[in-house]
């Protein structure tokens, strides 16, 4: 049952939302093709077992002291609701087999971005760039990705977990400290869409937003320039700054703490 | 030989004053404190337990005034922190399980299978004290000077560490659940033992009632999962204070270990919670309708299978952490709909052509059905990673696991409904029980349904404002509407015990029930029994009450007659 009304679902007939958009990216659109099936699935069954209560409360409501016949047991019947969901269950596994292998699918990339979370705040980084953009609660960064590219994550935090949550991709992966989390984006259509993190992180976990500004390929290399040049520029000033600001402790030991 | 064992003549018959073992025992507070008799020590821990749903229904409700507002200022961000990881951690903790195999399953397995007490009475003495200190123990973190806990009732590694977590409320937490698992520990050990060896003579394991089936895999679950728990908790309690790195990057440990061993506690432990609640539902629904349990040995291996699978789904949990997407734990976590849905059919099953009889206890068990209905199917879209991935950490999963923990709390308030007159001998008011169950089970509904729209809007959970989507207020609203409601409808469950105090007597089986628990006085005398009816089924009551209502099995339709007929013939 399941299964045809998932390759319904998937073949993009009119169908209600149920709350959740295709969103920007393409495997954000497979994904809710799956939450389309499951949700018009869930929606029959439960449908069907909620009137089966309703009608046993309703017609079998007491009516007077008499005893009803004592039957146990119709094993034909009991069969029946063991086989049929574990069909179901199967087809539902099918299709999130089909749209979990898509959406982790880690296709060749041109674009990569290191995303690096912390509390409380984002850091995304363009490696071979001096491009960097770093924000924290009130000051959201935004991280700039071009349309119709692959573009590849790499998400790590410095400290807690994190949850690197963008809904209008209908994803969210954890930032975890030691390891390097990769996924891939393709967005299909650009705009800036609001980010946040979702596991638990702290104090001012409730503030850890961040945007994504989804433009064209165009846009994103004039983008990319600047922040390249600024970047540039900005660290060689974090440099300069850094060497006069340099900690000379009072007692040099030879060894630890010199580079 | 007669099947009844009548009481001796010189005993005195039950309904007088006292048994002859009733006078060795001191009185008072003194018997509360020195009992081992399973009744006392089942309500105590009733009365504690219900204590607690109290306090964690008070942190909730500030937790839904907080979120009435986009910027609430009701609390600050770090005391919204500790509510909520006291609201979980109480509720979870210190309530429904304590409530499942600490108050009722005390008070009523021993009773269900004709035993004198539980197996070991003094370690189930134990059992209560460590409860009780544990709790007082994991709550005294708000006395301290960082407050109390604040990672979240699931302590997630690094954020519990001592370096982000610095303050005692933390350890007051780890030591407060150390002392809380090892009690379910010994009511787990006490349980199988109790059901194992203390069960009456012809109480077969397939005569046994579901309720004490269902406490018998928790109490395996409990003796597989909780120990697991202990271990992480001490490894934790290591960290922060012996400067081991089992969790943490910087020497060499991985954070993800206390996911693994948490989970690996917390999924079996959803089912610690909901396996009594499927057993209390299954008793309370087949009583009221006045049938035997539809699928009976159905229902016992589909509680079996869930135990079984509740073993290997702890990771769908963490498909969001990226680190463990195997297949495996989806198909896992799927399949565990099938005997869930099997509980559900037999349930409708027993209530088919039944007469439903909607007591209190009843609708309550019907309002479990349907809640728990709604959790469970949408715990099916957390079984598929790509749909868990952007559910996760959201409202929608926050809706989910309220669906089926305020399922529980139906079934819990069903249990005290059903079983408390026979623990102390009174009914409380039905009228009031009525408005009590429509505001616990409307609130329920009002409460978690725009939870679940907020989720898929993208509101995480654990947040305490949310300045930048003000359109979230409308649904927020709404679902601390339905807290208030819930609020309201423990309000009446207290307001009937005081206006119900010792006004309505209950008599031995007030509900024309099925099992030997009924066939006892109200309340059961010290050792429970003075007589035993034969136990030729699950429903040896029932069966001597009705002789002429047997259960048909499928298939005797047909010669159902002929049953009635050997069955009228004189027992040999």
């Amino acid at each position: 049952m399941a299964l045809p009304l998932a390759a319904l679902a998937l073949s993009g007939c009119a169908v209600p939302t149920f709350g959740v958009k295709p969103g920007a990216t393409t495997s954000s659109k497979s994904v809710y093709h799956l939450w389309v099936g499951f949700t018009i699935g869930a929606l029959i069954i439960g449908v069907f077992v909620l009137l089966l209560i309703a009608y046993a409360v309703l017609r079998y409501r007491r009516k007077d002291d008499s005893i009803p016949r004592q039957v146990q047991y119709h094993l034909p019947l009991e069969w029946t609701y063991v086989i049929i969901p574990i069909l179901i269950v199967f087809g539902l596994f099918a299709a999130t087999l089909v749209v979990e292998n898509k959406e982790l699918a880690n296709p060749k990339t041109d674009v990569t971005i290191d995303v690096n979370a912390f509390q409380w705040g984002w850091k995304f980084t363009y490696p071979g760039t001096n491009a960097v953009v770093v924000g924290q609660t009130t000051d959201a960064p935004t991280m700039v990705m071009p349309v119709d590219t692959n573009v590849h994550i790499n998400l790590t935090s410095t400290d807690v977990i994190h949850g690197f949550y963008v809904r209008a991709f209908n994803f969210s992966r954890y930032a975890l400290p030691g390891v390097d989390n990769q996924f891939t984006f393709n967005a299909v259509k650009t705009g800036t869409f609001f980010g946040q993190c979702t596991q638990l992180c702290g104090l001012y976990h409730s503030l850890m937003f961040f945007n994504v500004k989804v433009v064209s390929k165009s846009a994103y290399q004039t983008w990319l320039a600047q922040q390249n040049n600024a970047g540039a520029a900005q660290a060689a000033a974090t440099v300069n700054q850094q060497q006069t600001n340099t900690y000379v402790p009072t007692k040099p030991t030879s060894g630890s703490g010199v580079k | 030989m007669t099947d009844v064992l009548q009481p001796p003549a010189d005993i005195p018959a039950h309904d007088e004053a006292h048994g002859h073992d009733e006078h060795h025992g001191p009185t008072g507070i003194l018997k509360w404190i020195t009992t081992t008799d399973h009744k006392i020590i089942g309500l105590s821990y009733t009365v504690t337990s219900v204590i607690m749903m109290v306090i964690g229904g008070f942190f909730a409700e500030i937790i839904r005034a907080q979120l009435a507002t986009p910027n609430g200022h009701l609390v600050s961000l770090a005391q919204y922190n500790e509510l909520f990881t006291m609201h979980g951690s109480v509720m979870i903790y210190l309530f429904v399980g304590p409530f499942a195999f600490g108050a009722l399953a005390n008070i009523i397995v021993p009773i269900q299978i004709g035993a004198p007490d539980m197996a070991f009475p003094r370690l189930n003495a134990l059992s209560y004290w460590l409860y009780l200190t544990g709790s007082i123990t994991m709550l005294s973190g708000f006395f301290t000077a960082g407050g109390a806990a604040n990672f979240g009732w699931v302590g997630y590694a690094p954020l519990s560490n001592s370096l982000n977590t610095p303050g005692s409320g933390a350890d007051l937490w780890i030591g407060g659940l150390l002392l809380t698992g090892f009690s379910a520990i010994f009511t787990g050990v006490n349980l199988c033992a109790t059901i194992f060896y203390l069960r009456a003579p012809g109480m077969t394991m397939f005569r046994m009632p579901i309720f004490t089936w269902n406490l018998l895999v928790t109490a395996i679950l409990i003796l597989l999962a909780f120990p697991v728990l202990t271990a992480g908790l001490i490894m934790l309690y290591a960290d922060r204070h012996f400067g081991t790195h089992i969790y943490s990057v910087a020497g060499g440990g991985v954070p993800v270990l206390w996911q693994h061993i948490f989970w690996f506690w917390g999924h079996p432990e959803v089912y610690i919670l909901a396996l009594p609640f499927f057993g209390m539902a299954t008793e309370i629904i087949a009583v009221f309708s006045r049938k035997p349990v539809f699928g009976y040995k159905g229902m016992i291996f589909a509680t079996l299978s869930i135990a079984a699978l509740s073993l290997g789904v702890w990771a769908h949990h963490m498909f969001t952490t990226g680190v463990v997407l195997l297949p495996f734990f989806s198909i896992m976590s799927l399949l565990i709909a099938v005997p869930t849905g099997i509980k559900i059919f037999n349930w409708i099953g027993t209530m088919w052509r039944g007469q439903v009889w909607f007591s209190t206890a009843m609708l309550m068990a019907v309002g479990f059905v349907v809640t728990f209905l709604i959790g469970g199917l949408t715990g099916i879209y957390l079984a598929s990673p790509p749909l868990d991935f952007f559910t996760h950490d959201t409202y929608f999963v926050v809706a989910h696991f309220h669906s089926v923990v305020m399922a529980l709390v139906m079934g819990a308030m069903g249990g005290l409904y059903y079983w408390g007159p026979k623990i102390t001998g009174y009914l409380l008011n039905e009228r009031v029980g009525k408005f009590q169950f429509w505001f616990l089970f409307i609130g329920t509904q009002v409460f978690t349904l725009p939870q679940y729209v907020l989720g898929l809007k993208g509101m995480p959970r654990r947040i305490a404002i949310y300045p930048h989507n003000p359109e979230w207020k409308m649904l927020n609203d709404w679902s601390s509407l339905g807290a208030l409601l819930i609020g309201i409808s423990t309000l009446l469950f207290v307001a009937n015990i005081v206006v119900s105090w010792k006004k309505y007597p209950a008599g031995d089986n007030p509900w024309d029930a099925h099992t030997l628990e009924w066939f006892t006085t109200s309340p059961p005398p010290h050792h429970n029994f003075y007589r035993l009816p034969p136990i030729r089924s699950e429903r040896p009551t029932w069966d001597y009450n009705h002789p002429e209502h047997r259960a048909l099995g499928h298939g005797s339709h047909k010669n159902e007659v002929a049953a009635e007929v050997v069955h009228k013939a004189p027992h040999s």
